[in-house]
């Protein structure tokens, strides 16, 4: 079977000035670097890593928001058409985007239900009672009530909002939401409810995720499929669990052990050296080399592939497996 | 930064340069200088003499180029009016006008500074709002309103000061507190709002939590921060010097540029008018280029390119 | 440990003194004995900085963008220790190598937006050091910053806090931060203390129902994936506080007597308060 989506060797690179102008220098920088993975119809995957590693990138590149640099993008065998074509508007219906900031995704002069059947109103589709009735019916499906639908956004609390963009998102039917950061700007009491909210949407409407976030519990409790990128590239595919409790990459696994825990509390942590590099200085070979305790002369030189390991996940590291 | 100097005087000559051209066209192409000095009714042959004379008969493209030309030699023509160089004619105008609005700045500055920024420490309290009311009352009522109470009070009612001319000592008073006080009451707003900015900031309230007395905070880490945006502002008012008054000096009779820009106007002078034109927008664009200089002096964020540039 | 509008970060302002005239503040807050509240603005001086130091949530903008790190650090230093020119250098120079930032003699002359978060999160550590506190409150420290480097601040905390024996309040939203680098916690829910133990109790046998709620949202990184339980509703807003307990209207374990008063923190075990009649 075709996947929903099939990424391929995906990449998108910017010119950019180091340093104020005049005075700085050009540089290249690699945002995403020949990333690829496929989502299928129902499922999900989640995209993490640290600011500046390539994942909101990745996501505009998926829906089109900006045209690739190289690879492609194939949402159900279909390359992505013109960005702005009528092919493309008919695609974008099927993929929709969930942003962080729900306050800064909704229009505050707009009543919640204008907002709703908004997309309606662009495609063009049903008739005013017929938009309204849907509308509800989308309210309803995200846990708000009818009332819901004459109120504004600065009227109703952060979780309230981040329902509102995902009935927005909802409402022309689409196979694929990408995620970027959906929960983080909500208090952690409120997370939970957004998180079970979006498992059953995808149980009941067969959606597929695409879910980036820098919060590895949450990507974990949503996931059927884990991608670790650092500085544009993914160096870690597969399996949350086994990803997150047997990591294979030392990057995954540095990253894994910095995330606190209150079950294994008091453990030791594995800190690493340094911050990630501006992608501009992209170290050659494997970008984590200079970070890592691993490192051997090879990896100075030559920039692992990402491949299959022997219990099926994939890592890129020239040492992957070796190490742990 | 000499790259970036040499590219910001280019585009200062280009600015003055469409100024130049813009004011060209439009002041030939809106009436007849010939009608104006002469009069309506002057016999045609004494109306075509004056239109040789000048040169007025030719397209309008080969005045335009003979003009360039000229002003590239530093000739903007002669008065149509007495035959006097222009320039010269702009530049004996030049100190009257400095001898109010340099006072008038200096006024902006010791007022406008120092009450925004006590309005902006005391934030709501009886001070404040007192200072913001005069504030508005400062910017909103037109300087032509403001210099006629004035000289109802001081001149008429008080009779201590002079109502127009230049013939006393005292008689520049009365216009350099019309120029200082609007002025005063923009720059009083506009400092009082960038200085609530910066003490709204994390790095303010850090700096107490360091231990730091409250009156070093804010002379140390709050005003340094605050001359930013004011300095926008401020380089605005440098940029007015010479045409800020206008208004003014047709209101007090004040023999400086304004007055001579608003004769020359309704006399269809075009000499003159290019030449202050010409002069305005040198000015002007100059203290755009000296904000942007201290921009660069006030905030290192604009100075040196950062390595945290994701 | 609290979400975000709980008054966490409110309390230790308060108890500083920073937050501005418009600031009500009751209670006491006593520094060995000296009651901080109402305190002059010199002896609170005094109290900032060099016995209780703060550090924030956003350290890039907690510097100051037009002053060099060096100007910023010398300040800190000739405020608390009396130090200028070359002794406050070297001195300064000391206290960012302490925050292991390398280069310090170039870092000196850089500027906030020059570095990085978590460096501008270390020079904001140095700085703390300088006026030798015995308490440093870090607030929020890591939040704004990227999971390794979260890591390297928390352990460099720990690490200043082991070596001077410098006592830490580590406010902070994060479960996880908070049971891996403190002793004892406590749980702040709409401006009020609800719980309040030594960091295992809280974990293992937490007894206020919005701190067990909180455990019970949390997924984990490890064992089995369980069904998440969400707390219902939301928190009121600070304005518009129910009559009685503020978590009343979202607990599952709520009788009639909870909305008729604010219920005081009693004692459920040695060196364990809860404020929960039910609990």
């Amino acid at each position: 079977m075709t996947p929903l989506l099939e990424v391929s060797n995906l990449s998108r690179v910017y010119d950019v000035r180091r340093g104020a102008w005049p005075f700085g220098r050009r540089a290249t920088l690699h945002a995403v670097d020949g990333v690829s993975f496929e989502l299928a119809a129902g499922r999900t995957l989640g995209l993490v890593g640290e600011s500046g590693c390539g994942k909101t990138t990745t996501a505009k590149l998926v829906l089109g928001l900006v045209p690739p640099s190289g690879g492609e993008v194939r949402v159900a065998g279909e390359s992505l058409p013109e960005i702005g074509s009528p092919s493309w508007r008919a695609l974008r219906r099927r993929m929709q985007m969930v942003y962080q900031d729900p306050l800064g995704a909704l229009d505050r002069r707009l009543s919640v239900g204008r907002q709703v059947m908004e997309p309606l109103a662009i495609h063009g589709l049903g008739k005013a009672a017929e938009r309204r009735d849907k509308a509800l019916a989308m309210l309803d499906a995200v846990g708000l009530a009818p009332h819901h639908f004459d109120r504004f956004p600065h009227e109703l609390s952060g979780g309230q909002r981040q329902r509102i963009v995902l009935a927005r998102a909802l409402m022309l039917d689409p196979q694929l939401l990408v995620c970027d950061e959906p929960i983080s700007a909500l208090d952690v009491s409120i997370q939970a409810q957004v998180v079970n909210l979006l498992l059953a949407l995808q149980q009941r409407l067969g959606l597929a995720y695409l879910f980036i976030s820098h919060d590895l519990r949450m990507v974990r409790q949503v996931s059927h499929e884990v991608a670790v990128m650092y500085l544009g590239r993914i160096v870690e595919r597969g399996d949350p669990d086994q990803l997150f409790s047997a990591p294979a990459h030392p990057y995954t696994q540095a990253l894994v052990s910095a995330i606190p825990t209150h079950i294994r509390h008091k453990r030791r942590r594995l800190v690493l050296p340094g911050e990630p590099p501006n992608p501009v200085d992209r170290p050659a070979g494997c970008a984590f080399h200079p970070r890592c305790r691993h490192a051997i002369a090879r990896c100075r030189v030559e920039t692992p592939e990402l491949r299959t390991l022997a219990d099926g996940r994939r890592a890129a590291c020239h040492l992957a497996g070796q190490i742990g | 930064m000499l790259r970036y100097l040499a590219g910001r005087l280019l585009r200062a000559v280009l600015t003055i340069f469409l100024v130049v051209t813009f004011a060209f066209f439009v002041l030939h192409l809106s009436g007849d200088p010939a009608m104006m000095i002469l009069s309506a009714d002057a016999p045609p042959e004494s109306i075509k003499a004056f239109r040789e004379a000048w040169g007025l008969d030719r397209p309008l493209w080969v005045q335009y180029a003979a003009y360039i030309v000229h002003a590239l030699q530093g000739d903007l023509g002669n008065s149509m009016r007495d035959g006097r160089p222009a320039m010269q004619l702009v530049l004996e105008r030049v100190p009257a006008t400095l001898a109010i609005t340099v006072p008038a700045f200096a006024l902006k500055l010791l007022i406008g500074i120092p009450a925004g920024i006590y309005a902006a420490l005391h934030r709501n309290s009886l001070a404040d709002r007192l200072t913001m009311m005069v504030s508005v009352a400062g910017f909103t009522v037109p300087s032509f309103v403001l210099a006629l109470v004035l000289v109802l009070v001081f001149s008429v009612q008080l009779g201590w000061l002079p109502s127009a001319g230049s013939d006393q000592s005292t008689s520049a008073i009365l216009p350099i507190v019309t120029l200082g006080v609007a002025g005063a009451a923009i720059l009083a707003r506009f400092t009082r709002s960038a200085m609530l900015e910066v003490l709204g900031q994390p790095y303010i309230r850090a700096a107490s939590a360091k231990g730091l007395q409250w009156r070093k905070v804010v002379v140390e880490h709050a005003l340094p921060n605050a001359a930013i945006p004011t300095t926008t502002i401020v380089g605005f008012m440098v940029g007015t010097l010479i045409a800020g008054a206008v208004v003014v000096e047709s209101v007090f009779a004040w023999p400086g540029i304004g007055r001579l820009l608003v004769s020359a106007v309704s006399n269809r002078d075009l000499a003159v008018v290019q030449a202050i034109l010409l002069l305005v927008a040198a000015t002007m664009v100059t203290a755009n280029i000296v904000v942007d200089i201290a921009y660069g002096w006030l905030d290192p964020r604009l100075r040196r390119g950062g390595k945290s540039d994701r | 440990m609290g979400e975000s509008g709980c008054g966490k970060s409110v309390t230790w302002l308060a108890a500083l003194g920073l937050l501005g005239s418009r600031a009500r503040i009751g209670g006491e807050v006593r520094l060995e004995g000296r009651d901080l509240v109402g305190a002059p603005v010199a002896e609170l001086e005094r109290v900032r900085g060099r016995r209780i130091a703060m550090i924030f949530q956003d350290p890039s903008s907690s510097l100051n963008p037009v002053h060099r790190i060096g100007r910023q650090l010398g300040e800190a230093l000739r405020l608390h220790r009396g130090l200028d020119g070359t002794a406050a250098e070297a001195e300064a120079r000391r206290l960012l190598d302490r925050v292991h930032i390398a280069d310090a003699q170039r870092r000196l002359g850089d500027y906030p937006h020059e570095l990085s978060g978590g460096m501008n999160q270390r020079v904001m550590i140095a700085m703390a050091l300088a006026g030798q506190p015995d308490l440093l409150v870090a607030d929020e420290p890591t939040t704004a910053l990227d999971a390794t480097v979260q890591a390297q601040i928390l352990e460099l905390l720990g690490e200043i806090r082991r070596d001077s024996g410098m006592a830490l309040v580590l406010i902070s939203h994060d479960l996880g931060v908070v049971a891996e680098n403190t002793d004892r916690v406590c749980v702040m829910y709409a401006g009020r203390v609800v719980e309040d133990a030594p960091i295992d109790t809280v974990f293992e046998a937490p007894a206020h129902p919005y701190t067990r709620g909180l455990l019970a949202a949390l997924p984990e990184l490890d064992g089995p994936r369980r069904v998440l339980t969400p707390i219902a509703g939301v928190v009121p807003d600070p304005w518009n506080l129910p009559t009685g307990c503020s978590f009343a209207p979202r607990c599952d374990r709520r009788i009639e007597a909870c909305e008729s008063a604010p219920p005081m923190p009693t004692e459920k075990a040695a060196d364990h308060r809860v404020a929960c009649i039910r609990a």
